[in-house]
C-alpha cells in the first residue's frame, strides 16, 4: 500500500455530489469513505417519516442542513387517513434545535406542524432560510407570526395547501422593517386578509422577491400596487381574479402585468371574471406555466387564453376547458409537458361539460413533449388509451381518474386492461400510475410484466383476486409506493411476496380482503416492517382471525414500531400470537 | 381463486401463509363472521352477462374518498358551484334585543330558514315560534329581522330563501311585543 487518498481531495469531489443515492454509494466504498461522506452531508431527505428516528439521523450526519420529510400515507388527501394518526414534526425539530443549530431548510409534506414547532424553529435555527409546508396541518397564523418575527435571514416561506388555523391576517405585519431578504411566498392557502399596506410594504422592500402567491383575500383592484413594486416577480400567485367591470381598473391592470417582463407562472384566479382576462394578455406568451384549476370560466374563454400561451410547459385547468380547449392547447402549445384537468362538478351524477376521452386523445397526439397527466372525466375506452400509448411513449407520469368505479369501455362495454396495458407496454419509462375503470387481474398482469420502472401505483376498485396483487409485487422491480382501496385483494398475495415489502417505502391497503391473521403473520416474520392495522371498529382481538381489518400500512423502517400512534391503530409485533383455529 | 393455480402459480409452495405447517386448507373468511366483507369478486363468467343487464343501478351514495378530490378543492368548487356565492362567505351580524353582544353568522352555510331559524334559537337561547304568511310570527316572544340591500328592515321569511341570502345586510332578533309593527297584519 503506497499512499492513501487524501480526506480533503475526497470531501472536495463530493461536494459536487448532490444526488442522495449517488452519496449513498459512495458511502458503501469503504468504512473511511462513509465516514467522510456523513460528515459532509447537508441535504437529508427522509420518505417516511417513521422509517426513521430523529436521533438515528443526527447521529449519521452531524452537519446537515436542509431536512425534506413527508408524513401522511399519499390517501391522506382523500379523508381515507383519520384524525390524529400521527407523523408530527416536534419530536424532529425539538432533536434538531440542539444538534443542527445552523439547519436553514426545512420542507415537510403531510405532517403535523403546531406552533410550538414553529416557534422552535424561529428561535432555534440563527441562519433559517427556507420553510416549505406542503398539505400540512395542526398550526394557526400565530405560529407564521413567529416565524415572521424572528427569522431575519429567512428567504422562503410557502404554505402551500396547507389547512392553517386563520386567526387573522396580522401575522404579514410581524416581518420588521429590517427584513428585506424575501424571495418566496405563498400565503394562498389563506383565508383572512393581510393588512395591505404591510404587504405593499413588504413587496417594496424586498429586491429579490421571485415568488409571490396571494390569498383570495387580496383584492385585484390592488393588484397593480403589488406589481409595480415587483416587476422582478418570476411567480405571480392573484387573489381574486374579479372586480367591478371598470376601465380604469382594467387598465391599471393591463399596465402593471406589462411591466413584469419575467413572469414565467401565473395561478390564483378564483372567481375569475373573463372580462379581465385579456389583461394578462402582454405575460401570455412567455408564460411557462399556469394554473387555472380554481377559475371556473367557461370553455370560449379559457380556451382563447391558452391559445396565446405558446411557451406553455405545464397547464392545470377545470374541466371547463372540454374537448375542444384541448384540441386548441394541443395546436397551440407544443412545449406542453405536464396537463392535469381536474373536475368541476365531481359528485354530479350527470356530466356537466363536454370533456370525453377525445380531449386526452388531442393533447396526446399535438403536444410530442407531453409526459404528466392527471385527467379526470367521465368515460374512457380501451381504443383511446392505446392512441394515447402509441402517441406519447415518453410518458413518465399517468394518473387517470374515471369519475364512477368499475366503469367500462363505453363503447365495447369490456374492462380497461388492454388500455392500460398499452400505456405499461409503450411507456417504458413510466414512474406513476393510477388507475380507474373496470379492470380485471389482467391489467395487473401487464404492469407486472411491463412496467419495471414504475416507483408508484395507485388502484382502486379494480381487480378479481390475489392474483392481481401477487402480478404487481412479483413483477414491478423499481416499485416504492403501492396503494390500494376497494380490492379484493387478501393474505395469499401479501404473505407471498412478504419480502418484497422491505424494497419499498410503504404499503397502503384499505377495504380489502387482508386478515387480521395476516396482518400478525407479516408483523411477526418481518421485524424490519412496521405493519398497521388501522382499525375504527375497535381492537382487532375482538374479532375473529380471519376477519379482514379496515386499512392496513405496512412500511419499512429502521426506527422500530411507533410510539404515539392513536387508539385505532396497532402495530403487529414480533410478540404477535397467532391462534390456528 | 382456483385459477390461481392454473397458470401454474403455485402460491402454496412459498413459506408464508396461514395455517398449521403440513395443512392444505387455507382459512377462508367467514360470511357469517360480525365483520365487514368487501368483495368485489367476479368470476370471468360473471362478466359476459354484466353488459348484458340492464338493472336499474342502486342509488348512487357517496363513497368516502372517492372520486379522489383534496377537500380543498372540493370547498372552493362547492362555494363556485353555488351561482349565488361570491366565495368569500356571507356573514351578517346576529343581533336581539336585551343580548349584551351581538353574533355574527355565515348564511351560505345554511340551506333553508328551518335550518337558520333553528340555529339562531339555539345561539341565543330563545323561542322564535313559526313563520306564516298571512301573520308572521304572530305570537311568538321573539321575531327575526333583517335589514336589506335598500335599507329596509324586512321580516325573515317573507322572500324566497336565495333571494334572502343575497339581501339580507344584517340579523335583528326582535321582542314579539315590538315586532307587531313588521306583520302581515298591520294595526
Amino acid at each position: 500500500m503506497g499512499y492513501s487518498f487524501p480526506e480533503e481531495a475526497l470531501e472536495h469531489v463530493l461536494w459536487f455530489l448532490s444526488s442522495d443515492r449517488d452519496r449513498n454509494s459512495v458511502s458503501l466504498v469503504c468504512k473511511s469513505w462513509y465516514e467522510i461522506e456523513r460528515w459532509c452531508r447537508r441535504r437529508v431527505f427522509v420518505g417516511n417519516c417513521y422509517a426513521v428516528t430523529p436521533e438515528i439521523v443526527i447521529r449519521r450526519f452531524p452537519e446537515v442542513r436542509a431536512l425534506e420529510m413527508k408524513g401522511k400515507p399519499h390517501f391522506a388527501d382523500f379523508n381515507l387517513v383519520p384524525e390524529g394518526w400521527g407523523a408530527y414534526v416536534y419530536p424532529w425539530i425539538s432533536a434538531m434545535s440542539v444538534a443542527y443549530p445552523w439547519l436553514e431548510e426545512i420542507k415537510l409534506k403531510r405532517m403535523v406542524v403546531t406552533d410550538e414547532s414553529l416557534e422552535l424553529i424561529s428561535k432555534s435555527f440563527k441562519n433559517f432560510r427556507v420553510l416549505v409546508l406542503s398539505s400540512c396541518e395542526g398550526f394557526t397564523t400565530d405560529g407564521l407570526a413567529s416565524i415572521a418575527a424572528n427569522c431575519s435571514n429567512l428567504r422562503e416561506l410557502d404554505l402551500r395547501e396547507s389547512e392553517v388555523e386563520d386567526l387573522s391576517g396580522h401575522w404579514l405585519s410581524h416581518f420588521p422593517d429590517s427584513y428585506t431578504s424575501l424571495v418566496s411566498l405563498n400565503m394562498s392557502c389563506l383565508g383572512s386578509e393581510v393588512s395591505f399596506s404591510a404587504l405593499e410594504r413588504l413587496v417594496a422592500r424586498c429586491p429579490n422577491l421571485r415568488t409571490l402567491r396571494l390569498n383570495r383575500a387580496v383584492p385585484l383592484e390592488k393588484l397593480p400596487n403589488l406589481l409595480r413594486r415587483a416587476p422582478q416577480l418570476v411567480e405571480l400567485g392573484t387573489g381574486a381574479y374579479s372586480a367591478e367591470i371598470r376601465s380604469d381598473i382594467y387598465s391599471n391592470l393591463a399596465e402593471a402585468f406589462s411591466f413584469c417582463k419575467q413572469l414565467k407562472g401565473l395561478s390564483g384566479f378564483w372567481d375569475a371574471v373573463p372580462a379581465y382576462l385579456p389583461a394578462m394578455n402582454s405575460v401570455c406568451s412567455g408564460l411557462t406555466s399556469l394554473n387555472l384549476s380554481y377559475a371556473t370560466i367557461q370553455c370560449p374563454d379559457l380556451t382563447k387564453l391558452v391559445s396565446q400561451c405558446h411557451s406553455l410547459q405545464r397547464l392545470w385547468v377545470l374541466d371547463y376547458i372540454e374537448d375542444s380547449g384541448l384540441e386548441a392547447l394541443s395546436a397551440s402549445c407544443k412545449d406542453l409537458q405536464e396537463l392535469r384537468v381536474f373536475p368541476s362538478d365531481p359528485f354530479g351524477a350527470e356530466p356537466n361539460v363536454f370533456l370525453t376521452e377525445q380531449g386526452l386523445v388531442s393533447v396526446s397526439e399535438g403536444c410530442p413533449k407531453l409526459q404528466s397527466v392527471l385527467y379526470f372525466c367521465r368515460q374512457m375506452t380501451n381504443a383511446a388509451l392505446i392512441t394515447i400509448a402509441k402517441n406519447r411513449p415518453n410518458m413518465i407520469r399517468f394518473r387517470l381518474c374515471i369519475i364512477e368505479p368499475q366503469v367500462p369501455d363505453y363503447l365495447t362495454l369490456e374492462p380497461l386492461d388492454t388500455g392500460f396495458g398499452a400505456i405499461v407496454k409503450s411507456c417504458k419509462e413510466l414512474r406513476r400510475l393510477s388507475m380507474s375503470g373496470l379492470l380485471t387481474d389482467r391489467v395487473f398482469d401487464y404492469i407486472g410484466t411491463h412496467a419495471k420502472k414504475l416507483e408508484m401505483l395507485s388502484i382502486a376498485f379494480a381487480g378479481d383476486s390475489d392474483l392481481g396483487l401477487h402480478h404487481v409485487l412479483s413483477g414491478c422491480d423499481s416499485l416504492r409506493k403501492l396503494e390500494i382501496r376497494d380490492c379484493p385483494f387478501g393474505d395469499k398475495a401479501l404473505l407471498a411476496n412478504a419480502a418484497k415489502l422491505e424494497t419499498m417505502r410503504s404499503l397502503w391497503m384499505s377495504s380489502c380482503s387482508v386478515s387480521y391473521g395476516a396482518c400478525k403473520l407479516l408483523g411477526q416474520k418481518m421485524p424490519r416492517l412496521n405493519v398497521e392495522v388501522i382499525d375504527e371498529r375497535g381492537p382487532p382481538d375482538s374479532r375473529p382471525e380471519s376477519c379482514p381489518v379496515e386499512k392496513l400500512y405496512v412500511y419499512r423502517t429502521v426506527g422500530g414500531r411507533r410510539i404515539d400512534m392513536p387508539g385505532y391503530v396497532w402495530t403487529m409485533d414480533e410478540d404477535s400470537t397467532i391462534e390456528f383455529s | 381463486m382456483e385459477a390461481a393455480y392454473e397458470n401454474g402459480l403455485n402460491l402454496k409452495a412459498t413459506e408464508l401463509r396461514l395455517g398449521l405447517p403440513g395443512t392444505d386448507n387455507e382459512s377462508e373468511p367467514q360470511t357469517s363472521s360480525p365483520c365487514v366483507q368487501n368483495n368485489n369478486k367476479r368470476s370471468s363468467s360473471e362478466m359476459d352477462t354484466e353488459k348484458q343487464e340492464s338493472v336499474a343501478p342502486p342509488p348512487k351514495t357517496q363513497v368516502v374518498g372517492w372520486p379522489p378530490v383534496r377537500s380543498y378543492r372540493k370547498n372552493v368548487l362547492q362555494q363556485q358551484n353555488n351561482p349565488e356565492s361570491d366565495g368569500s362567505g356571507m356573514f351578517v351580524k346576529v343581533s336581539m334585543d336585551g343580548a349584551p353582544y351581538l353574533r355574527k353568522i355565515d348564511l351560505k352555510f345554511y340551506n333553508n330558514y328551518f335550518d337558520l331559524l333553528k340555529a339562531l334559537e339555539n345561539m341565543f337561547k330563545c323561542n322564535i315560534g313559526v313563520y306564516s304568511e298571512r301573520e308572521g310570527y304572530n305570537g311568538s316572544e321573539f321575531v327575526p329581522t333583517y335589514e336589506d340591500k335598500d335599507g329596509d328592515w324586512m321580516l325573515v321569511g317573507d322572500v324566497p330563501w336565495d333571494m334572502f341570502t343575497t339581501s339580507c345586510k344584517r340579523l335583528r332578533i326582535m321582542k314579539g311585543s315590538e315586532a307587531k309593527g313588521l306583520g302581515c297584519c298591520n294595526l
